[in-house]
């Protein structure tokens, strides 16, 4: 383990806080990553189907594997096409 | 946990020191005859002369005895430190042990060597070890799997471009350029009005990449920024270009090995490249001012990463920018001027000294947009060769900052919005008037650059300088 000193002003926690969750869907877009795992594509598409119902844009994406992280460019991709995600993490 | 005696004698040593060789029949003899602890903080098999020997290697004894030298030799009674030799001095080590004729076949004395707890390096470590670094800040702890520059880009502490990580090691040996206390406070730093403490300041001129000798020079830096006059808050929060520059003088600058030669702008210096860094990470850290936060710059320019020059004070028969503003010759010191980018005066043709004014003078009616007057500060950065003809024509600089402030007339009527089929411009009353291009005392002057081109240089200011923005601010060099 690595200690080093907090060079700023202590005013924000050590751990970095997760960003707000947004307070409306309106105008976002929402991804849905199926990670792979066996039925998560059908309970996937059932929610982008209701989602969409509501008028909230919708995107689709896939892992390869449910064993390994998400490639880079899955990862980019989708961080830059979507306000926030969705996905299943387990059967 | 080694435990001292409450009565005896005590020695420090270590094998790789002569003097404490030399001293190993001596200690054998004294194992012998009084109640001896031989602490050894290098090699646990040294000296062979004494078979209690205790390992010291970790060196928590030795720190806690505040060992300098060794061979020390120490006495103690009733758990308390009544004596202490440092080095061979046979008479001291006969009195201190009540025992005569030691070593009668070595010199009367020898000088010991440098204890091994007081190495750098290692009294960073023990310091830590013992929780006697004095340091404030939160402790972050990275994971042993996490990269240091994932971690500390995450935190948002970076400028873009990889840091140095601020470990206690690295902070508390930067520390040790400066005499002043880690806690001293230097003021409160804009956006957040956060105090400026030399510690926070030295965590952030490690990152910076700073040695403990730039410590002084980025301390005055940061003091100079925070006097009110420089108002710090509006020129980061400006949509403006501009961002601190820093020009050193003094003797700190050579020894710090600080550039004010060719491609004194550029990069390549790492005095002059850190220095400026840490100032801007000060101002990012400590006072929370990031682009597109607080900071407003519609371009920003590249010196907001770093911009920090020395003057060329050796090459120049004028007096150096920090005796202009009122500081002795020989004290170190720094200059803040919210300047940016650089606009070159190439003239190779000028051999007279009115003439190279002219030139100087047109491309600074330039500067900002020739319909703006009085347009903003600026810093002239004047570079050997065209200070040779200034200083044949025996120019000082002040007559130079005169000519070139009287070349900078301009007939109001070429000012007038929309004059020239430009929009921008002033009022219509200029017309008929002359209008100068800067305010009074709006001109500063600098001697660097490399030997060779005719090519100055001008550092551009705010649009708000003077009294009602930002002053330029010195400040001298503390050691």
């Amino acid at each position: 383990m690595t200690v080093l000193l907090d060079p700023t002003s202590e005013r924000s926690p050590t751990i970095r806080p997760r960003l707000p969750r947004p307070e409306r869907l309106d105008g976002l877009t929402i991804g849905i990553l199926d990670i792979a795992k066996p039925r998560g594509d059908v309970f996937l598409r059932r929610l982008g189907e209701r989602i969409s119902e509501r008028g909230i844009a919708v995107k689709h994406y896939a892992k390869p594997t449910n064993t390994r992280v998400a490639p880079l460019p899955l990862r980019l991709q989708i961080a830059t096409e979507v306000d926030l995600v969705v996905e299943g993490l387990s059967d | 946990m080694n435990t001292l005696p409450r009565d005896g004698v005590v020695a420090v040593v270590k094998r790789d020191c002569p003097t404490c060789t030399l001293t190993v029949p001596v200690l054998g003899e004294l194992a012998r005859r009084v109640e001896l602890a031989v602490y050894t903080q290098d090699d646990p098999s040294f000296p062979e002369s004494v078979p209690a020997r205790i390992d010291d290697t970790a060196l928590d004894v030795s720190y806690r005895l505040r060992i300098e030298i060794v061979p020390t030799l120490l006495r103690f009674e009733a758990g308390q430190e009544v004596d202490r030799i440092m080095g061979w001095h046979r008479g001291e080590w006969e009195r201190l042990t009540g025992i005569a004729g030691l070593g009668s076949d070595l010199p009367d004395m020898r000088p010991g060597c440098g204890a091994r707890n007081i190495e750098p390096g290692v009294v960073e470590r023990l310091k830590i070890r013992f929780n006697e670094t004095g340091l404030k800040s939160r402790r972050i702890e990275i994971g042993a799997d996490e990269d240091e520059q994932e971690a500390m880009d995450a935190r948002g502490w970076t400028d873009g471009l990889p840091l140095v990580p601020p470990s206690e090691e690295r902070v508390l040996r930067l520390l040790d350029g400066t005499a002043r206390d880690p806690q001293e406070m230097l003021g409160l730093v804009p956006p957040d009005l956060a105090p400026a403490t030399v510690e926070k300041i030295a965590i952030n001129a490690v990152m910076a990449g700073c040695k403990p000798e730039y410590l002084p020079v980025v301390l005055a830096a940061v003091e100079a920024v925070l006097d009110e006059s420089f108002a710090m808050h509006g020129v980061l929060a400006t949509t403006m270009f501009v961002g601190p520059v820093v020009i050193v003088n003094g003797p700190i600058r050579r020894r710090i090995g600080m550039n004010a030669k060719g491609n004194v702008l550029g990069q390549g210096n790492r005095a002059n490249a850190s220095i400026g860094r840490a100032l801007q990470l000060v101002i990012r850290n400590i006072g929370g001012g990031r682009p597109r936060e607080v900071d407003r710059a519609t371009l920003g320019n590249p010196g907001k990463y770093t911009y920090c020059f020395a003057e060329d004070e050796e090459g120049s028969s004028w007096e150096p920018l920090s005796v202009a503003r009122g500081l002795k010759l020989g004290q170190s010191a720094v200059t803040v001027f919210a300047g940016y980018g650089l606009q070159g005066i190439v003239d190779q043709k000028s051999r007279d000294a009115e003439s190279l004014a002219r030139s100087f003078a047109g491309s600074l009616k330039a500067i900002n947009n020739i319909k703006l007057a009085p347009a903003c500060d600026a810093l002239v950065v004047v570079c050997p060769e065209h200070h040779r003809t200034f200083r044949n024509a025996g120019w000082s600089k002040a007559r130079l900052l005169e000519e070139l402030y009287r070349l900078c007339e301009i007939p109001g009527a070429e000012l007038v919005a929309g004059a020239n089929g430009i929009a921008e411009g002033g009022p219509s009353s200029l017309a008929g008037k002359t209008v100068n291009k800067f305010r009074p005392d709006g001109l500063m002057i600098v001697h660097a650059g490399g030997d060779a081109g005719m090519f100055s240089g001008i550092i551009a200011g705010w649009s708000a300088s003077g009294e009602r923005g930002s002053l330029p601010v010195t400040r001298e060099v503390k050691p």
